[in-house]
């Protein structure tokens, strides 16, 4: 285990201050950009998508891929950007937080790399507004990174010019959806947008435009300065790389590890995190965020992979899992969590705007003991009714992973509510 | 700005910055910022009602943001709330009478390995019990 390779974050200090640019440089920073520069745009875009580096953010779509789609050639608009999505929202995930803190260069030379490839002029970083020490962080470095000629005119002296900037966020969960973002940066409600057109063709103020997530962009540099074959050596499937995993919960030693995609959730939870606190038993997991279908302990042996957490029934998320225990009630995580995406409902498309608060009224009756037994149908009909396809973006389609999953694994605790008027954990 | 296809474009900001000097964003801050702008009050107003925290009223010296999201919850933070409620003898809302505090609920920190959490201004504090909490309050005059 001692010879993993962490390249995202061995070089970080947990609680320390963030790699400043010369300390960056020594490990080898930035030589990334300096081979992407000498290469053709597309030829970077081919050598990302050869690394099979799959979006970090959730939804885990092939990075160099999503590139391609940009418009390029002389015919292609002159003004296109490139957006680092910092809006760190989804409850239970603190994995992108790492990553701004501690070395903020690795993401802006992943940016660099990602404009060069797709002949963008502009790149923002989008970051929520509770990230004060990353934005602290990402202000210096650019300050650095400007001063160094790494941004601005004539990059390192070469033919290709961008200028980077940081966006701070006012706080909504929609601002982590690509389009909602895109509305956030210019100066509107975080609401989503139709697609298509996607971004990639028609994005920020209507110009070809990629959005990628922090920890996807903090990958780059590291794939052009050592080739995509070892990108993929790093996992143990064929997904490249590594994953920040995180555990939350009542387990011993909660944290954040770097490790190789395709790591088991048992190597994570029982290992990495230290099992379950003493007195507590191990009842569920969501695996990648609040968004995510419960995994139970039958799923303990899945790997860890966008492909095999999807065979066993739910996503790779974020990464970062939640932890149900037995003395937490399931029917009050739910409540918790459906409060959460009811009151984060951009109100944009009406069955997520009137059928989240009405799955949150259900829970919240079920927890009070005023639950009927036709509201688990209720309940089950909203997770069909919200399911892709019948709302305008993914918010509520998310909102129902947990709760049907955990109509299916739980379903004896709702009925409990129900049959003894109370909520049996209380 | 300069980067900025129009003038619009950059309201989040301009909010920013009235809540930075005032503490809130008045009806009057509104007016003004959109004349600017170069929008209506009323689509300025739609923008600035849409964020969790643009604050369009008067709030305390001190904000207290406390996470209520899945972790948090799982680790208890509803007796940090009973805490805060009976220290302060406010609900979430509300601002103590001496102008003190205000305190509201806030989604997910992102710093679940370390819950319960809660933001005071710009300050992070994590691993919250009752015990630290009345410590905590006692540094924000």
């Amino acid at each position: 285990m001692n010879n993993m390779e962490r390249p995202l974050t061995e070089h970080i200090l947990v609680n320390g201050p963030p790699l400043s640019l010369k300390e960056y440089e020594k490990t080898g920073g930035y030589e990334g950009l300096r081979k992407a520069l000498k290469m053709e745009p597309q030829e970077v875009q081919e050598m990302v998508k050869n690394a099979n580096l799959k979006g970090r953010g959730g939804a885990g779509f092939n990075t160099g891929m999503k590139w391609s789609f940009v418009p390029m050639g002389p015919n292609a608009p002159k003004q296109k950007y490139l957006v680092a999505n910092g809006d760190e929202m989804e409850p239970g995930t603190f994995k992108d937080r790492l990553l701004l803190e501690g070395n903020p260069h690795q993401l802006i030379e992943g940016m660099i790399i990602g404009a060069y490839a797709i002949q963008a002029s502009m790149g923002y970083v989008f970051l929520r507004w509770a990230y004060k020490n990353a934005a602290a962080a990402i202000r210096a470095a650019l300050k650095e990174a400007y001063e160094a000629g790494y941004l601005g005119e004539r990059i390192l002296k070469s033919k290709f010019s961008m200028d980077l900037a940081l966006h701070t966020s006012v706080g909504r969960y929609m601002c982590g959806e690509e389009t909602g973002l895109l509305n956030a940066l210019e100066g509107k409600r975080a609401t989503p947008r139709a697609k298509p057109p996607f971004p990639q063709t028609s994005g920020l103020f209507g110009k070809p435009t990629i959005v990628n997530n922090i920890e996807t962009l903090s990958c780059v540099g590291h794939i052009l300065k050592n080739g995509p074959e070892w990108f993929k050596g790093l996992s143990k499937t064929s997904e490249g790389g590594t994953k920040l995993y995180g555990v939350s919960g009542r387990v011993k030693s909660p944290g954040l590890w770097e490790l190789p995609l395709g790591t088991t959730m048992r190597e994570i939870v029982e290992g990495y995190a230290g099992g379950m606190q003493d007195g507590y038993e191990f009842k569920g997991a969501l695996p990648g965020g609040a968004s995510t279908d419960f995994l139970i302990a039958e799923h303990m042996d899945v790997k860890m992979d966008f492909a095999s957490v999807m065979e066993a029934g739910s996503r790779l998320g974020t990464g970062t899992m939640i932890i149900l225990d037995d003395k937490t009630c399931p029917v009050g995580m739910l409540h918790n969590l459906e409060h959460f995406f009811a009151q984060e409902s951009c109100g944009w498309c009406t069955p997520c705007r009137e059928g989240l608060p009405w799955t949150e009224k259900i829970l919240l009756a079920l927890e009070e003991g005023r639950g009927k037994p036709e509201d688990l149908d209720h309940l089950a009909f909203h997770t069909r009714y919200l399911s892709p396809g019948n709302t305008f973006c993914a918010l509520a389609p998310g909102a129902m992973e947990p709760l049907q999953s955990a109509l299916k694994y739980f379903k004896e605790d709702f009925e409990k509510h129900i049959e003894q008027k109370r909520c049996p954990w209380k | 700005m300069r980067r900025l296809p129009h003038k619009r474009a950059a309201c989040i900001e301009a909010l920013k910055v009235v809540q930075r000097h005032r503490g809130w964003v008045s009806d009057e801050s509104i007016r003004d910022l959109a004349d600017y702008l170069e929008m209506t009050s009323d689509e300025l107003d739609n923008v600035a009602t849409f964020y969790n925290l643009v604050f369009r009223k008067p709030v305390g010296r001190h904000v207290i943001l406390v996470c209520d999201s899945v972790s948090c919850y799982i680790m208890g933070y509803e007796k940090i709330l009973d805490r805060l409620h009976a220290r302060l003898g406010v609900r979430f809302g509300e601002t103590t009478p001496d102008n003190r505090f205000t305190l509201l609920p806030i989604p997910c920190l992102g710093t679940c390995d370390r819950a319960p959490a809660m933001m005071v201004d710009d300050d992070l504090h994590r691993d919250l019990n009752n015990k630290n909490i009345d410590e905590i309050l006692d540094q924000y005059e």
